[in-house]
């Protein structure tokens, strides 16, 4: 690891330059939306479905009306918002439409499903006013699993979709793999459950509201990561002008994808702010969070691939359901799990022939939003398990089998249409072996511990362009990144990003890229993010976007106006501008002389009479970007040793190793952070956390004595090696980092699990790893022995 | 709701009277009430940690307990930490170096667990650190800088405590 502190080579890209966000989280005095507290603001709590499934027959609110504190409440007919809806560009035979309103109407889909808002001066009486609310439920069978979902047989989730099915797709489908299938030496195949998962961001969700008379706008502080995205549909639901929306967004306490759909909640308070002129705020509490918010990653994979006796794959298959829960979250759409998973099955491997199937099922359980990784983390585990099947089944080393098949030579053009850019495949899995080897790993057993060591291959594709989202047929197609850029008279720079950080440390790495670009001290820099009323446009900070696009058009903004600089320079100092170049401090080379950037802005802004004719007074640029082509593919892997405790069936995690190419890394000790909050979340998913509901579709799970998040005492120290192979179409050629970690934790913990089960006849699939299994399967070995 | 009842805290020093109900919890208080919003709350079951402030120097889930039951107690919180004009702790400073905090939510309740374990245990291993920072939740970070960043502050502590005993020693 890098030692903390300045480079002294000038450059900022790459330094461990201490955090800008540091100083006022580190005291107490970072601003998140609980923070925020405005004159005669109301506090908002919602009356919530009891029920999974059923018609709303009334909703009476007269007792809640009553109680002391409560101002005012509503159920759906009161707000009158038009409702929430996101659509796929496909077929009626691929894309059902549904809608989500924003308070529950005629119908509830799941518990915790809002159906009312409730407004008083405090949140205690708030809460109140929700405990009064009588609400008439007539119960429909509620659809809870996915079985039940495709089955069909009761009232189905919603009418437009008989058949509890928002998205299938069949795609691929190469010519004759049928009969690869039926010659093949060897086919084996996996079937794999992966658990709900709760993203879980430490500070839940929450919005503060106001109406603004004097800028006749609804300003709206919320804890998103898609500020733009709320401003729209918030003016629609509400019917306003975009203008008259301002959404703006405090510092975040986390977010991993649940905060980057827009949630029913922060237009319903925002919406009763706006009627009632009165500053509204809403916190989500630990339960509703638990129960009620986006949560993620339940799938069902059925999949087999074909291997000749070498151990090369010839083909693969899989049919890929996702119970996306009760609506389809804007913008990505119920698509969002199933269409990841099929586009990028075959992952690092060079996979000849391929076919795929991929559902979106609708159930009666919270919805589902992206979650780090989006279906990575399951279909990287699924494939990581195919390659130690057929190692198994062929007799050969499971390392061997997957250099084998790694894809090596780049530019890649998959089976799956996506052309690959260079990584470090084969090369991060030397490495990785070659360090636990080197630390002294190898599988064996101690008394009374059975260890078995796992590792996993993957590569993530990042950095989405608009033609990558495209290709995914969202209607609303996120992708470009706008920044502008501009130096004040001081010779100081703002910039701002239409990504916005929740953790992930922009104010501090995009500072780093604009101070190379220009040539200024990175502590010259300010970062303006999360206010739709600064940003002309953005798309916000999810699927690792932000420093592969947001960084680049903040790059090319800064460039921009280094052009304008060095013109400027150019004609003070009677010079051609081609003779002028930044001088990497401050200022311009121009001829003989250096006229540094507070000279020109002086000028640009204070005696602009000196300016060239054709050149208008001050000193801002703006750019945008958009990765081209397919996006570029961060990589990794990941190998984890184990010890399985044969009296309980718990699983130690012993050692972890990452090695990692996230192409540049514009802070390392930012991108080590990223891998190992990853890992940990992906441990998570591989051994603790599940959101479990009974047959009725009541949440199991609705607080962290059931949900179990993991403490220090289970996530082991991770290290972390560092591969570069810097990506040619960003402008600063980093690939991503945001979410490596949790793709490769769940399927390299799970092969270690297995390694250690070798002998005991029991292979497991699915995650969380039930400990009662590993019990069981040591049981019988115990007394053999 | 209605009834309310007159409170006197301690919080950093600084004495308060208050006229809360008594179903106010502590957290609440402190942040709504005080306007000291660096305590922040991320469960109010006692189990995230991220209320933790110090009670008569021990932590404590500022969400479990009610305003009313610490009226004898020193409070402290994370805005005790810093110097008065504004100059961060070497336990701060620890977590900065170390990336201890990424979205920095959970961070001022890690940073009282820490403030109060190592006034108790300055000697404190970093397993023993380890199984301490095990009792608040963190999202971002997977807690292994956490740690270090807790670990290198009870090293730093314990050389300076040496290196005046030291001193102290060759003057004497
Ligand atoms: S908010 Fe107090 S322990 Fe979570
Ligand atoms: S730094 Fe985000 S929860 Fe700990």
């Amino acid at each position: 690891m890098r030692e903390p502190g300045f480079r002294t080579d000038g450059t900022w890209v790459g330094a461990d330059v201490p955090r800008r966000e540091d100083p006022r989280l580190l005291a107490g005095r970072g601003r998140f939306v609980d923070d925020i507290t405005l004159p005669r603001m109301l506090h908002a709590a919602f009356v919530r479905s009891t029920e999974a499934h059923a018609l709303l027959t009334s909703v009476d609110l007269s007792e809640v009306r009553g109680v002391p504190g409560v101002v005012a409440a509503f159920d759906a007919a009161g707000l009158g918002l038009a409702d929430i809806t996101a659509l796929l560009d496909r077929p009626a035979e691929e894309f059902t439409p549904t809608s989500m309103p924003v308070l529950a109407r005629d119908k509830v889909r799941y518990v915790g499903e809002p159906v009312a808002v409730v407004l008083a001066t405090d949140p205690y009486a708030a809460e109140d006013g929700v405990e009064a609310a009588v609400v008439d439920y007539e119960p429909l069978d509620p659809v809870v699993t996915e079985t039940a979902a495709l089955a069909a047989a009761g009232a189905p989730v919603h009418d437009e979709a008989p058949g509890n099915v928002l998205v299938d797709v069949s795609l691929f489908a190469t010519e004759g793999i049928d009969a690869v299938f039926d010659a093949a030496h060897t086919v084996v195949s996996v079937e794999a459950r992966t658990g709900r998962q709760n993203a879980l961001p430490l500070e839940t969700r929450g919005v503060v509201a106001d109406w603004d008379d004097r800028d006749e706008q609804l300003l709206v502080r919320t804890c998103t990561q898609v500020p733009h995205q709320v401003r729209t549909v918030l003016a629609r639901c509400a019917g306003l002008d975009e203008k008259q929306v301002r959404v703006t967004v405090p510092d975040m306490g986390g977010g991993f994808g649940q905060k980057c759909v827009v949630g029913r909640e922060e237009i319903a308070a925002a919406a009763a702010a706006r009627r009632l002129r009165r500053p509204v705020k809403w916190i989500e509490d630990r339960r509703e969070a638990l129960t009620a918010s986006f949560l993620a990653r339940e799938q069902h994979y059925t999949a087999r691939a074909a291997f000749d006796a070498d151990g090369a794959i010839l083909a693969l298959e899989a049919d890929v359901v996702c119970d996306m829960g009760a609506y389809s979250c804007y913008p990505f759409t119920a698509g969002i799990e199933p269409l990841m998973a099929s586009a990028e099955m075959p992952g690092v491997y060079r996979v000849p022939a391929y076919r795929v199937r991929g559902r979106a099922v609708t159930t009666n359980k919270a919805p589902t939003a992206p979650y780090r990784g989006v279906s990575r983390p399951q279909y990287v585990m699924v494939m990581e398990r195919l390659m130690e099947r057929a190692a198994r089944s062929l007799g050969l080393d499971a390392l061997d089998v997957r250099r084998r098949n790694l894809i090596t030579e780049f530019p890649y053009r998959g089976i799956n249409n996506i052309t690959y850019d260079p990584g470090s495949y084969l090369e991060s899995l030397d490495l990785c072996e070659r360090v636990l080897r080197d630390e002294g790993w190898h599988r064996h057993t101690e008394p009374g511990r059975v260890v078995g060591i796992g590792y996993s291959c993957f590569s993530e594709r990042t950095g989405y362009g608009s033609g990558a989202f495209a290709q995914r047929k969202m209607q609303v197609v996120p992708g470009f990144d706008l920044s502008q850029i501009t130096m004040d008279l001081d010779g100081t720079v703002s910039v701002t990003t239409g990504t916005l950080s929740h953790g992930q440390s922009h104010e501090t790495t995009f500072a780093q890229i604009v101070a190379d670009r220009l040539g200024v001290p990175y502590d010259k820099v300010k970062i303006v993010q999360g206010d739709t009323d600064r940003i002309t446009y953005g798309w916000g900070s999810f699927a690792s976007r932000s420093v592969t696009i947001g960084g680049s058009a903040a790059s090319a903004a800064a460039v921009k106006l280094g052009d304008q600089l060095r013109a400027l320079a150019a004609h003070l100092a009677g010079v051609d501008v081609d003779t002028c170049e930044l001088d990497g401090r401050g200022g311009v080379r121009a001829a003989d002389r250096t006229l540094p950037f507070t000279e020109l802005a002086e000028v640009a802004y204070l005696r602009s009479h000196l300016l060239p004719k054709d050149v208008g007074p001050g000193l801002t640029a703006t750019a945008s970007f958009d990765v081209g082509g397919d996006g570029t593919f961060s990589n990794a892997t990941h190998g984890c040793v184990v010890a399985l405790d044969p009296g309980t069936g718990g699983v130690e995690i012993l050692r972890y190793v990452c090695v990692e190419d996230c192409g540049v890394a514009i802070h390392p000790r930012v991108v080590e952070g990223q891998a190992r909050g990853g890992i940990a979340q992906g441990i998570a998913g591989a051994l603790f956390e599940e959101v479990l509901y009974d047959e009725a579709g009541q949440p199991l799970a609705p607080s962290f004595m059931e949900y179990k998040v993991p403490t220090a005492a289970e996530i082991p120290d991770v290290r972390i090696e560092h591969l570069e192979t810097p990506c040619a179409f960003t402008a600063n050629g980093a690939k991503g980092a945001g979410e490596g970690g949790t793709i490769g934790a769940p399927a390299a913990v799970l092969n270690a699990v297995n390694d250690a089960l070798r002998g005991t006849g029991v292979e497991l699939d699915s995650t969380p790893i039930p400990r009662h299994a590993i019990f069981a399967a040591l049981a019988p070995h115990e007394e053999a022995s | 709701m209605t009834d309310v009842q007159l409170v006197e805290l301690t919080v950093n020093s600084e004495r308060h009277e208050l006229a809360i109900p008594p179903r106010r919890t502590l957290a609440d208080v402190l942040r709504h009430d005080l306007g000291l919003t660096g305590t922040h709350v991320g469960c109010e079951h006692g189990i995230c940690g991220a209320c933790t402030v110090l009670v008569d120097g021990r932590p404590a889930r500022a969400c479990l307990l009610f305003a009313a039951q610490v009226e004898n107690a020193e409070i402290r919180t994370v805005e005790s930490l810093a110097g008065p004009d504004g100059e961060l702790s070497d336990l701060q400073r620890c977590f900065g170096e170390h990336h201890g905090l990424q979205c920095g939510f959970c961070t001022p309740g890690f940073l009282m667990l820490a403030e109060g374990f190592l006034a108790e245990e300055p000697g404190a291993t970093r397993e023993e650190i380890r199984e301490v920072v095990a009792s608040n939740l963190c999202r971002c970070t997977g807690y292994q800088t956490v740690v270090d960043a807790v670990d290198d502050c009870a090293s730093r502590r314990r050389a300076s405590l040496q290196a005046a005993l030291d001193t102290a020693g060759s003057t004497r």
